[in-house]
């Protein structure tokens, strides 16, 4: 059977009656622990693999698949109307997509998240059903040298978030470095600015870093404010979705987004973060009406960045079905619920399991239409939010994100990190420190530092690595490109236009 | 395709599923099981295989899960140890890797104040190399070592995990200096084995179940398993039939809290034996790549101390304690 006859029978497989109702749970489940902080579809899953005993492999599966594509969806609703990420995936999403609901357009941003992801988790699970066998390849050529070199790109790209002065963005940025350090060293096991604490050996997680100088941070902020809560409750300003305007600025970041997701989805170490800020940096330097990043928010921001993260969602499933390798947290869980069916992932998977995996692939494609189905109707309830006072609004959130980041691991040390993150925030926000920044730094630098070791450990200590390896040359040379390349573009156009001035004095 | 039994069925159960009430055996116990890890690693499927083995054996009529994860277990040790103590009906999962964090750690709380109850199941470790490595066999892989370990960059997990522990044991019997060793963790098996099947590394050493696929498939070759003796279905000598006298277990067992009365510690032992010895332990076994290594009360004790000693002096050879 062609690839074409295998998803026609996974289709058959995923259309039964009971396993529809699964993926219906799945997503419907998927999307309520997305909004929740804290709450991820990788421990969601884990609490419900007892019911592998159960049920037959199809339906777990489908039901597994529906609440990780649920999950990305969800998670974008808390960043855009409440400035608190949900899942570290959709940090990004904030960042525009929350300015964007406090200029009265919370309802075009939430759609454009919503269709971006439909259509970028289509795209993504396409790239899973033809070219899996392509990427994977692709993706095992990254080794350590070439992540550090992908690394050192990602940094000279996300530049574009640090804000108007580079010395607070810089700072910003170090300041994220310095807590994604917290912890046990992976490389040696030694602990580091743990201050003996063994609830801080594993870090500190990102989710509570955004949580707190997002909402905590912002909540303060507004409290501190003496006429807070008088010009808060904005109205939605023109259609609830989008305009056609909007649908025009939409279209190229969602196929954008998704080129950009997908590949870095399935590289084992390429993550759902990643990609976000990359799809940011782009649709930034790309979009004609750059003056609304950052001010009213530009509805690109909001687009690109969702995309990106739902075709990583399905990138990750690629070297899971196609190699059994998990990429992420929860497809290492997935696969520890293939275990309990007996069924061991690997390379053959694809041969001696293609009910299983075809019908999981269908499935994908079927969730991804419930979630927008289900979606779109929410957004006009979701808005409304937006309608309650400040005071009240403000209150809750600072309930539900407390309660959120309890729920991570059930540690009142994680709630001390917050309230202090908290306080941070609304110190960084009152001098104009940019907040962005620190959970880029926090999540890129330990990766840059990590990839960097292990790079040096197998080459014994030899630099050349890093540009021995074509693909890590390429990828260093496109950041000195990105580096010097706007700044040599602007010297030529000021030699162009101030030539004629030149002129007299060279003769 | 519509088959409404069996869709009114899988509907059903899966519901029952979510809920830890069954309404049979009135009479057996209700026990309190404490995973000092996240929901979903080898402790918390440990854990959630004996709930669901202990239930459907209907030696107990249901059981709590409390999972309170972090740095190897050395999170939820102290709270084990100061909050549980003397509730006869609680168990705590833990293992060898927790042995290894107590000690690279410092953690304040060790494994000598919980009450040994049974140590239930093994993984033993594999070392691989990729399909085109020059290695044949694991002597090939040792010679290579013994000439300059710095050019034989090593993948596994975690520093002072279990793999690097094997790792360190596997060259001090060679006569390598621990300190020398090219030992590259990743934060998973799976990590691992991508930097396996990408070249970049020279060998891998994890879970035989993380490689399994992979060396039938013919993408990773086994070169020695860590097992006290050949497996059946696994084409590879031990490392001792190859010459390299090592065993290694990554073993995973039970402990009641402290200060639990003798009465509460036999029945346990008890309740936890016929459970070990049951077919559905045995399948749930097979189908995880664990290896039942059944060992009670004080020879368990005995076990425990030993390990501790042996992983002390590899994790100082290896600079991490």
């Amino acid at each position: 059977m062609d690839t074409l006859g295998y998803l026609a029978h996974g289709f058959a497989v995923a259309f039964t009656p009971t396993n529809l109702l699964w993926c219906l749970v799945g997503t419907t489940l998927g999307t309520a622990i997305g909004v929740l902080p804290g709450l991820g579809p990788a421990l969601t899953i884990a609490l419900l693999l007892p019911i592998t005993y159960q049920v037959a492999p199809e339906a777990s599966f489908i039901l597994f698949a529906g609440i990780y594509y649920g999950a990305m969806y969800g998670g974008s609703t808390t960043s855009i109307l409440l400035n608190t990420p949900g899942e570290s995936a959709t940090i990004v999403t904030a960042l525009e997509g929350n300015r964007m609901a406090r200029s009265g357009r919370g309802g075009a941003a939430l759609a454009t998240s919503a269709i971006g992801s439909f259509v970028a988790g289509t795209l993504g699970t396409l790239g899973v059903a033809f070219l899996a066998p392509i990427v994977v390849k692709f993706a095992l050529a990254f080794g350590p040298a070439e992540y550090f070199s992908l690394m050192v790109l990602a940094f000279i790209t996300v530049s574009a978030v640090l804000g108007s002065s580079s010395v607070r963005g810089l700072t910003s940025l170090f300041v994220g470095f310095v807590i994604g350090m917290i912890g046990v060293d992976l490389q040696t096991g030694q602990p580091r600015f743990t201050f003996g604490m063994g609830e801080l050996l594993d870090g500190v997680d990102v989710i509570i870093v955004a949580v707190g100088l997002f909402a905590v941070g912002e909540t303060l902020y507004m409290a501190s404010r003496r006429y807070a809560g008088k010009d808060e409750i904005v109205p939605l300003k023109g259609s609830l979705y989008m305009t056609a305007a909007e649908w025009a600025r939409s279209w190229k970041p969602w196929l954008r987004g998704a080129a950009i997701g997908f590949p870095i989805g399935a590289m084992p170490a390429g993550g759902a973060e990643i990609p976000t800020f990359l799809s940011y940096a782009i649709e930034k330097k790309l979009s004609k009406h750059r003056e609304e990043f950052g001010t009213v928010g530009a509805i690109e921001g909001v687009a690109g960045p969702e995309a990106a993260n739902n075709a990583s969602a399905a990138g990750v499933l690629v070297p899971m079905l196609t190699l059994g390798l998990p990429t992420s947290a929860t497809a290492a869980i997935m696969l520890s619920a293939f275990q309990s069916y007996g069924i061991n992932p690997g390379p053959l998977l694809l041969t001696t399991q293609a009910n299983l995996v075809w019908g999981l692939i269908a499935s994908l494609f079927i969730a991804n239409v419930i979630l927008v189905i289900l979606n779109l109707p929410l957004i006009g309830l979701w808005v409304r939010l937006l309608k309650i006072p400040a005071p009240q609004l403000y209150a809750g959130i600072l309930v539900f994100a407390t309660v959120g980041t309890y729920g991570i691991s059930q540690s009142p040390t994680d709630l001390v990190i917050l309230y202090l993150l908290g306080a941070a925030g609304f110190l960084m926000r009152r001098f104009d420190f940019p907040t962005a920044p620190v959970i880029i730094g926090m999540i890129l630098g330990p990766l840059a530092e990590t990839q960097f070791r292990r790079a040096m450990t197998i080459a014994n200590g030899d630099w050349t690595v890093f540009y021995r390896h074509p693909l890590s040359l390429t990828l260093l040379t496109l950041a000195f490109i990105g580096l010097v390349g706007p700044h040599i573009w602007a010297w030529i156009e000021h030699r162009r236009t101030r030539g004629p001035e030149h002129v007299p004095g060279d003769a | 395709m519509l088959n409404r039994r069996r869709f009114l069925t899988s509907t059903a159960a899966g519901f029952a599923a979510l809920h830890f009430a069954p309404a049979f055996a009135q009479d057996a116990p209700q026990i309190q099981i404490f995973v000092p890890a996240a929901p979903g690693g080898g402790w918390d499927q440990t854990a959630r295989t004996i709930d669901q083995v202990l239930r459907s054996e209907k030696l107990i009529s249901g059981s709590q899960i409390t999972n309170v994860g972090g740095a190897g277990g050395t999170v939820g040790l102290p709270q084990f140890v100061n909050q549980w103590k003397g509730k006869g009906n609680s168990l705590m999962v833990a293992g060898m890797v927790m042995v290894g964090a107590i000690i690279a750690n410092k953690s304040a709380n060790n494994l000598t104040e919980v009450t040994p109850i049974a140590r239930l199941t093994g993984e033993f470790e594999a070392l691989v190399v990729p399909a085109a490595s020059p290695f044949k066999t694991a002597a090939d892989f040792v010679a290579a070592l013994k000439e300059d370990p710095t050019k034989v960059p090593v993948a596994g997990g975690s520093a002072g995990g279990s793999d690097h522990i094997l790792f360190g044991l596997i060259a001090k019997t060679a006569g390598v200096p621990a300190a020398n060793l090219s030992y590259v963790p990743f934060a998973g098996g799976g990590e691992a084995l991508s930097a396996l099947l990408g070249n970049q590394v020279a060998a891998g050493i994890s879970g035989y179940g993380e490689f399994s696929e992979q060396i039938k498939a013919g993408a990773l070759r086994l070169l020695a398993i860590s097992s006290d003796k050949r497996q059946e279905g696994i084409d590879a000598p031990t490392l001792k039939e190859a010459g390299i006298d090592v065993e290694l277990f990554n073993w995973r067992g039970v402990f009641a809290p402290p200060g639990v009365s003798d009465e509460d510690k036999a029945a346990m032992i008890k309740l936890v034996e016929t459970m070990a010895k049951s077919d559905a332990w045995a399948t749930e076994c097979k189908n995880r790549n664990w290896t039942s290594i059944l060992l009670t009360g004080d020879d368990y004790a005995k076990f425990v101390a030993d390990d501790t000693a042996r992983i002390g002096a590899i994790l100082k050879d290896l600079g991490l304690a």
